[in-house]
């Protein structure tokens, strides 16, 4: 245990995300949000994605700079690999959720977090996606998340603090629950 | 017809409040659609006994005497007990009356009901906080040959249709349904969403024994971190039987009983259920060892007489269905125990926010100076959830009450906006 007079930080600004709460309970229509990104064919299995704008807080808003993403599928698949698939990022992005949950949570139980590694497993029947087996569906089957975390707190603690984030979590949300998805042609 | 005071329900509730307003000699009148305890009596299943000791079952002026102080009290027991309340109380109680309208009038308010109107200064809504029945939007995709049912229609298993049941939630009342109607032959799937896990008895006592004697029960809703989040809390999982044994996921499972996460969407004849099973009832566990963990640091602190601290196993939860065909299983019910809400649809006063909830201040109505609510989950306590909260919450809201009337006969009370979150600190006298 170490005592010391710094305060806790995790570089998660949690007085800021409370007076948003609070302020968005008052003003419901500013808290709906729209994420984007526009995706190009390039060749074959591979496509471009892009991250650019998104709408929030009653206006359009930019992201700093233009994020890109190349998707692919790997060789064995008879494809070029030049780019994680598209379940991979699935991953990242569940991943990177609960990371940041796990920050977040930390910062406001005041608890110093020194390191986070998350490793996660998505597991898969590919006769589902060949369309081999229709007792198989097309996604993951499990997924799993192991948290590896050095932090200035019991482990129960540390456990809590997993839970919470996934409590609060969109990906896990969005993962584990029916999500409504629409397709279209222009 | 004029009063000082009308008061809206003649549960527990509405009888404390009446029992303190004539303490007071503030005349007002009871106005009940039933007889009282109307709800107590003719909208609870059968085998429904309260969650809390009968001990803890005290109203002003009115200890518990009988003969199982350690018991559970039935709905029936409760309504009879409440009916002998209100004679000895002599409280000024209209029966079979409905309230159709509660609006501005002259003095205050108007009181419109089906047998005359009242003009008062003062109104005390004690209709309840179980109205309808909460069902989630779901509900309307289900196949056509599954019955629907609530908490609020059910009474017994006798009363479902043979085959397998789907109880969706699993607070208090999902589970122990769940349980008698898996006995009654009827195969149960359970759907659990967020849930409070709670021992029946920790170290030998009940559970309310500890949070009475620990205040727990006492902590102010304007000192908890999210009191919105509070209010909403499902009930804790708990029975009241003779053996005082813990009902929780682990013991239905051990009964046979299929559970599944919380219910998603349902497509024709499957419905969906979620894949954070796991976590939920880590939640559940983590939530119910903290409170634990305080428990022990105040009977070390107190060198209380009690058993040698104990945890619980954690709740398991194998690999879990995340879809049923309910045709296919045998399902021919679905039974919702996902929640109750008040319902005020003759209240034609600005009062409620945008979940049609009335917006209060421990029980003092936001912009409409003289109205008071009771009887709702931690109105002013944790204790308030609870008829034990019954004879505090009504000593306070008697007293507001009163000082209202005394102010209201020096000046005009002063308005306040209304918001959607109760959490302003009012300097309450």
């Amino acid at each position: 245990m170490t005592i010391t007079d710094k305060p806790v930080d995790n570089g998660v600004n949690t007085e800021a995300l409370l007076g948003a709460r609070n302020a968005l309970t008052e003003q419901p229509a500013a808290a709906e949000f729209t994420w984007r990104a526009t995706c190009s064919w390039v060749h074959g299995t591979h496509s471009t994605s892009t991250v650019d704008g998104f709408a929030g807080l009653g206006q359009e808003m930019n992201h700093r700079t233009t994020y890109r993403f190349e998707v692919d599928h790997p060789e064995c698949f008879a494809s070029q690999d030049l780019g994680a698939t598209p379940v991979e990022y699935v991953l990242v992005g569940l991943a990177g959720c609960l990371t940041a949950g796990v920050a977040a949570v930390a910062q406001h139980r005041e608890v110093q977090l020194r390191s986070v590694t998350a490793t996660i497993e998505g597991h898969m029947n590919v006769l589902g996606i060949l369309g081999a087996d229709t007792d198989v569906r097309n996604g993951f089957d499990g997924v799993r998340v192991r948290f590896d975390i050095d932090a200035d707190a019991p482990r129960a603690d540390i456990e809590a603090i997993v839970a919470q984030s996934q409590k609060r979590s969109a990906v896990f949300d969005i993962v584990t629950n029916p999500t409504d998805v629409v397709v279209e042609v222009a | 017809m004029r009063t000082t005071a009308v008061v809206i329900g003649a549960g527990h509730s509405g009888l404390a409040v009446s029992r303190r307003l004539t303490e007071r000699s503030i005349d007002h009148v009871v106005i009940e659609r039933g007889e009282v305890a109307h709800s107590w009596r003719t909208e609870r299943w059968d085998s429904l006994r309260l969650l809390t000791p009968n001990w803890l079952t005290n109203l002003p002026g009115l200890r518990y005497r009988g003969a199982q102080p350690d018991g559970y009290m039935r709905a029936a027991e409760l309504a009879t007990h409440l009916g002998e309340y209100a004679g000895t109380i002599d409280a000024p109680v209209h029966s079979r009356t409905t309230v159709e309208q509660v609006r501005a009038g002259p003095g205050g308010y108007e009181v419109v009901t089906d047998r005359g109107r009242w003009q008062c200064a003062a109104v005390v809504i004690a209709s309840g906080p179980c109205n309808t029945a909460q069902v989630p939007p779901a509900a309307a995709s289900l196949p056509p040959g599954v019955a629907v049912r609530t908490a609020l229609d059910y009474r017994s298993p006798e009363g479902l249709d043979d085959g397998g049941v789907l109880v969706v939630g699993a607070s208090a009342t999902g589970v122990q349904l769940a349980e008698e109607i898996h006995r009654s032959g009827r195969p149960v799937t359970l759907a659990v969403g967020e849930h409070v896990r709670m021992p029946r008895t920790y170290r030998g006592r009940d559970i309310f024994w500890w949070t009475d004697a620990t205040a727990v029960l006492d902590e102010r809703y304007d000192e908890l971190d999210d009191v919105v989040r509070a209010r909403r809390l499902p009930s804790p999982q708990l029975i009241g039987t003779s053996d005082r044994r813990s009902i929780d996921i682990n013991h239905l499972a051990g009964e046979s009983i299929t559970i599944v996460g919380r219910l998603g969407r349902i497509t024709g004849d499957v419905a969906q259920f979620s894949g954070s099973l796991t976590n939920t009832c880590a939640l559940a566990d983590l939530k119910m060892n903290r409170l634990l963990d305080r428990l022990d640091a105040w009977a070390q602190r107190t060198d209380a007489d009690v058993d040698p601290p104990e945890r619980f196993q954690p709740t398991h939860v194998p690999k879990s269905l995340l879809e049923v065909d309910l045709r296919r299983s045998g399902i021919s019910t679905v039974l919702f125990a996902t929640g109750f809400r008040p319902d005020y649809p003759w209240l034609d006063l600005p009062v409620l926010d945008r979940r049609s909830r009335i917006v209060h201040d421990g029980g003092v109505i936001t912009g409409a100076p003289g109205c008071y609510v009771v009887g709702l989950n931690v109105l002013r306590r944790r204790r308030s959830s609870y008829i034990s909260g019954a004879e505090r919450d009504s000593a306070d809201i008697a007293r507001l009450l009163h000082h209202h009337l005394d102010g209201a006969s020096r000046s005009t009370p002063r308005t306040r906006r209304p918001t959607t979150r109760c959490t302003q600190r009012a300097g309450l006298p």
